[in-house]
């Protein structure tokens, strides 16, 4: 029973640890003197408070808090949770002292490169100030992910099987698919800005250019390999053409198809924000490229951060969702 | 024991090794009647497995026939189970869904779900319902690719040395296992093995194959009562007798068959 309580009184401390890095950034935004004059934080109303940067700093910091303190607690009651939660306790510390110290070199005292390097009080305030716009750009953003990406998936494993059942297709469409399929997409902006309607269109087109051929070459090549073995025992069963195809060859290229929408994955968002940059009338990257222009680079850091939420929001998804197709495969393969 | 399940008249196969073409079977003939239970052994090479494969459809003849229940072989077919050397479920699917696969590839799932759980119980692996193929061990698997060849309710079942990677407990628990399922449901069974023994105990007739090219030299009758004694006299002559045959019929210096 001691023993228990003791590893009890351990883990609070952990928790307490963990919480205790972003409470000393909280701190410093408080007590540390805005030492430097070049800053000007102006204020907003939302709902009923006014807040500025560094009030909205101090709300997120308090979040966060919250947030590893609830999933302190309830990580504790899992035993891999547990582990994981206290093996993280010193990064998360180090990262609420990092914060901490880019206020202060970044904000306080502006030593670090103007405008180049805005502490994180700077950083948050376009969401005070123009939260609307950063929200439509982000849905921009999204809505283009989304429609680039399925599209890109349905059409690289739609090809893929083709080529990889089909010596036909094989022949045929495999050597373009060699060829055109290492050009980066954005090299086809031009085109695509001139021969589809909108430029929306043109840029859903660049992010399936981009994702199609790496899903393709791979469920191709999944399939490909499939044992001759396994479509024997799928024909002594009674199961024809069709039947094999679905419930072997598919099934056996599964792992092969995820690691190509990984890979796609990754060339998507890049095609994604280039595409913005340079010929979208929205998205992340329309922010980032309109922000730059006005020298508010500040901006161009929100627009990053919710990149870097955002995209890993959505590599998690597809992890998950990998987790669960390719469930068989737990204990074969770490 | 008289209706003919599979005639097989003057079977050749050759194939090519890249170089010059190999008689892999050849004037091969053999008859198995209803619910009889024969083996075939030899050296490697001699066309056992080849001609599984031609029985099953999997592979095409050259010259002879397979004929199978009136009908000439010319594809697989459900009606013919086959059991492979390695058990060759699908990694993807948990046990259930490996039984169940035959029910799914002919389209008669709906009908016959009730069945999975019955063949699962049959061959013994009970509980092991929603557990994949690389968490089952070697025998578990074999097991559960006999139940996924049964629940077609195959008329002849194949096996290609299916017991040859298990450790000898597993091994005698599957072959009485075979031998009451073939009893229950009047099976046909034609195994292919390395193992004297394990020929003996099972099969009503033992056909002895010799390489280069593949034929079949000779066909014994095994006429020991079930369940047979692998300790006692009749097995012990037989076996006696078989692997001095062996001695004699290999082209191989050394004996294959250890004792």
């Amino acid at each position: 029973m001691k023993k228990g309580k003791s590893k009890k009184g351990k883990y609070i401390l952990t928790v307490a640890f963990t919480c205790l890095g972003f409470a000393i950034a909280i701190l410093v935004n408080l007590l540390f003197p805005q030492i430097s004059e070049n800053v000007n934080f102006a204020k907003y109303n939302v709902g009923a408070f006014e807040l500025d940067g560094n009030g909205l700093l101090r709300i997120v910091l308090l979040a966060l808090i919250a947030g590893y303190a609830v999933f302190g607690i309830i990580d504790y009651h899992d035993e891999a949770r547990r582990a994981a939660y206290i093996n993280k306790a010193s990064f998360r510390f180090v990262m609420g002292l990092l914060i901490g110290l880019l206020d202060i070199t970044g904000t306080k005292l502006k030593v670090l490169p103007q405008p180049f390097f805005p502490g994180p009080a700077e950083i948050l305030s376009p969401f005070l100030e123009e939260f609307d716009f950063i929200l439509t750009n982000t849905f921009y953003s999204l809505r283009l992910y989304f429609f680039g990406f399925l599209f890109g998936v349905l059409l690289g494993v739609g090809t893929g099987i083709l080529v990889g059942w089909f010596d036909r297709v094989y022949y045929w469409v495999y050597p373009v698919l060699k060829i055109t399929g290492v050009i980066p997409a954005v090299a086809w902006m031009p085109f695509a800005l001139t021969l589809f309607p909108t430029p929306f269109i043109s840029a859903v087109f660049l992010i399936v250019i981009c994702a199609w051929f790496p899903i393709a070459s791979l469920t191709a090549a999944g399939i490909q390999s499939t044992p001759k073995a396994q479509y024997e025992a799928a024909r002594i069963l009674g199961g024809n053409a069709v039947y094999q195809l679905f419930h072997v060859a598919i099934p056996h290229a599964m792992p092969q198809i995820f690691t190509g929408i990984s890979t796609a994955n990754a060339f998507a968002f890049t095609t994604l924000v280039m595409a913005e940059m340079l010929g979208q009338p929205g998205g992340l990257g329309y922010y980032i490229n309109l922000s730059k222009v006005w020298s508010a680079y500040y901006k161009v850091f929100a627009a990053i951060l919710i990149m870097a939420i955002l995209f890993s929001a959505i590599l998690k998804l597809i992890g998950r969702l990998q987790d669960h197709v390719l469930r068989w495969q737990r204990g074969i393969v770490k | 024991m008289s209706e003919s399940v599979l005639t097989i008249e003057n079977v050749n196969r050759l194939y090519d090794d890249g170089e010059r073409q190999v008689e892999a079977l050849k004037d091969v003939n053999l008859e198995l009647k209803r619910g009889e239970f024969v083996s075939i052994i030899g050296a490697s090479g001699c066309g056992k497995t080849t001609l599984l494969r031609l029985i099953a459809g999997l592979d095409k003849i050259n010259t002879g026939s397979i004929v199978f229940n009136g009908e000439p072989v010319k594809e697989p077919n459900y009606k013919r189970g086959y059991i492979f050397q390695q058990h060759n479920l699908f990694p993807w699917l948990t046990v259930e869904q490996n039984v169940a696969a035959g029910l799914k590839a002919r389209h008669v799932f709906k009908k016959n779900k009730d069945k999975i759980q019955k063949y699962i119980d049959l061959v013994g692996v009970t509980g092991f319902e929603k557990s994949y193929p690389h968490q089952l061990s070697g025998g578990m698997s074999q097991r559960v690719a006999i139940a996924r060849a049964l629940i077609n309710e195959p008329e002849l079942l194949v096996l290609d040395e299916p017991m040859g990677a298990l450790d000898s407990f597993t091994r005698a628990d599957i072959q009485d296992k075979l031998l009451e399922i073939r009893a229950e449901k009047n099976l046909t069974m034609l195994l292919v093995t390395h193992d004297v023994d394990e020929a003996i105990y099972m099969s009503d007739r033992i056909v002895i194959m010799t390489p280069r090219p593949g034929k079949i030299s000779e066909i014994i009758d095994v006429n020991i009562p079930h369940p047979r004694n692998r300790g006692g006299a009749e097995f012990l002559a037989l076996r006696r007798s078989l692997l001095d045959r062996f001695d004699l019929a290999n082209a191989h210096p050394e004996p294959e068959y250890m004792i």
